[in-house]
């Protein structure tokens, strides 16, 4: 039992993680069609950012209480700035010329984390994880380490937060509408750009907050941390229903946990398999997702 | 219907030597427009003939060549939606409505935050059942009902011209008159140009028009003479006047203005 719940809390924190990597990637997806190949650069600049303001180098950042808070916010502004700088000066410029703007964005997944090795080195860096978080919580008899909390709970409170700002604001419904047809929400008088930026920013702050979080969660940070969560994160927006927020998140559950248990039960490595396998069946029996559609 | 027409007073909106290219071929030539400042301008043309895409070309959409004038401003350089905040209703042709958005929302992007405040009271009395359907997916509507949304969202802001492409295409005969009537309605208060292939609809909206032929506008004036010109119509349009849409009838149900069912509808 208390395996069981130790499991279970830690596939779904895992899931959280995938789903703060993947929300952003598929309204991406969804508004503009660009499979944002960088997003793991995002989440590694976040990662780093927050490292760095943490370890001391930013005045008031530290690795405890709300000097933690500030080094993780500071992340999140960082990986914001970089993403809105990703869009207006690779994504945009190449909207015309959508095979280029892949290989520019591929080539932004690949120098990020180039830089960040060339400056801090390849080697795994330790996190700074505050006192509050490195311990346990006692859940169902079992003790689960309370960063497995702190993801569920972000990932939650991101997933009500989008679907407000989705379903609530008229910002989002631009993001809805131009998801089916771009052209006549211009044609409406409507600025469709400043939905792509806007999109954009967003899904760097939840890129950037994963890092982060990952960063509590894995202890340590890496340069090719970003690149190999995003291979998940691109499994759940396909499982998920490439658009669909409502659908990735169900399916970071179904990832997550997935991983976890297979690699608990069988040997270890076959639960990154399983993932590939799940995704081929959801692929063969509902090709377009779980979900079809933004929600 | 409006006099206006017989006066030159300087066109709302002027298209001159409109040129459209699309994957190498020539679609628009040299397109010449006016729409009038008041009431009703319809083109017309066969299909295919390039309405919608020198539609789609004053809008924006479409890359293209040739000066726009709204109101005498030259707007060409304007991205569509800052040319649209200028004051342009636009109802494509396969209607553009957001079916899995509801029929609110479709309505709600089509205000214009911090210019004058949406005209629903028009909307909901030109169209009594987009109030009762609010909450309803846009997808879920019958075709006339999303032409009612569609022309709705051009009603709503305060708009100095309505594009409307083809409003009663594949609409059933009753639903015609019904969507005409609101437009002849929208049309005393807002000029409009309208593409359209129902002649018996273009014979009691529109005051001005112009027709194309394969790109080029080959007639441009008054809509009643054309209209009245059985011989310029078939040459132009390749049907007779009185007809109601252009090679899809049996010829002999083209004969008479008043042997059709959607004439007789749209003129009761
Ligand atoms: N995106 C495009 N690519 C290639 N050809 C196009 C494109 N858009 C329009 N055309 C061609 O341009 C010509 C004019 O098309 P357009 O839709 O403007 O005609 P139309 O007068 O509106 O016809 P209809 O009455 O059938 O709506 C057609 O021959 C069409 O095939
Ligand atoms: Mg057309």
């Amino acid at each position: 039992m208390d395996t069981l719940v130790l499991l279970t809390m830690t596939g779904l924190g895992l899931g959280a993680l995938y789903f703060l990597i993947a929300s952003g990637l598929s309204l991406i997806f969804g508004l503009m069609d660009v499979l944002n190949f960088a997003h793991g650069a995002l989440l590694s600049v976040g990662a780093y950012a927050c490292w760095w303001a943490a370890s001391g180098h930013l005045p008031g950042a530290g690795p405890h209480g709300a000097g933690f808070v500030l080094a993780v916010a500071f992340g999140v502004v960082t990986g914001t700035l970089a993403a809105v700088a990703l869009e207006v000066g690779v994504v945009r410029p190449l909207y015309a010329r959508p095979r280029e703007q892949v290989l520019a964005n591929v080539g932004v997944g690949l120098a990020v984390p180039a830089l960040l090795s060339g400056i801090w080195g390849s080697d795994a860096r330790t996190f700074p994880v505050p006192d509050a978080l490195s311990g346990t919580v006692t859940l169902l008899g079992a003790r689960v380490p309370a960063n497995r909390i702190l993801l569920i709970g972000c990932a939650l409170a991101v997933l009500v937060g989008l679907r407000v700002l989705l379903g609530r604001t008229r910002a989002g419904l631009v993001v809805r509408a131009g998801v089916q047809d771009r052209a006549m929400v211009s044609a409406l008088g409507i600025d469709v750009r400043r939905a792509f930026t806007l999109v954009f920013a967003l899904g760097g702050a939840l890129a950037a907050l994963g890092g982060a979080l990952g960063g509590v969660y894995f202890g340590e940070v890496d340069p090719g941390q970003g690149t190999s969560l995003l291979i998940y994160a691109f499994v759940v927006v396909v499982v998920g229903g490439m658009s669909s927020v409502t659908g990735a998140a169900a399916a970071c559950v179904a990832v997550g946990l997935l991983q976890q248990f297979a690699n608990y039960f069988t040997t270890a490595g076959l639960g990154d398999l399983a993932v590939v396998v799940l995704l081929a069946v959801v692929l063969l029996v509902r090709p377009r997702g779980l979900m079809g559609r933004l929600t | 219907m409006n006099a206006a027409g017989n006066a030159h007073p300087r066109p709302l909106l002027a298209a001159r030597d409109l040129r459209v290219r699309i994957g190498g071929r020539h679609i628009l030539h040299d397109v010449h427009l006016d729409v009038a400042p008041h009431g009703v301008t319809a083109l017309l043309g066969r299909n295919g003939a390039g309405k919608t895409t020198t539609v789609r070309a004053i809008l924006g959409l479409v890359p293209r060549t040739g000066s726009i004038l709204l109101d005498g401003q030259d707007v060409s350089g304007l991205r569509t939606h800052v040319l649209v905040r200028r004051g342009i209703g636009y109802a494509p042709e396969d209607r553009g409505v957001f079916t899995a958005l509801t029929v609110a929302e479709n309505l709600r992007l089509a205000e214009r935050p911090g210019s004058r405040p949406p005209d629903y009271a028009l909307v909901h009395d030109l169209f009594p059942e987009l109030r009762q359907r609010a909450g309803q997916p846009a997808g879920t509507l019958s075709g006339g009902q999303q032409q009612m949304v569609a022309i709705a969202r051009t009603l709503l802001a305060d708009n100095r011209l309505v594009i409307v492409d083809e409003p009663t295409k594949g609409l059933a005969p009753k639903i015609v008159t019904e969507v005409a009537e609101a437009l002849e309605r929208a049309a005393r208060a807002v000029p409009v140009l309208m593409v359209e292939q129902n002649l018996a609809v273009v014979r009691r909206l529109a005051t001005t028009c112009a027709v194309l032929v394969d790109g080029r506008t080959a007639y441009a004036g008054e809509a009643a003479p054309l209209l009245a010109d059985p011989r310029a119509t078939r040459r132009l349009l390749g049907v007779a006047s009185g007809s109601t849409r252009g090679g899809q009838d049996p010829p002999g149900a083209r004969a008479s203005a008043a042997e059709s069912p959607d004439t007789r509808e749209a003129q009761s």
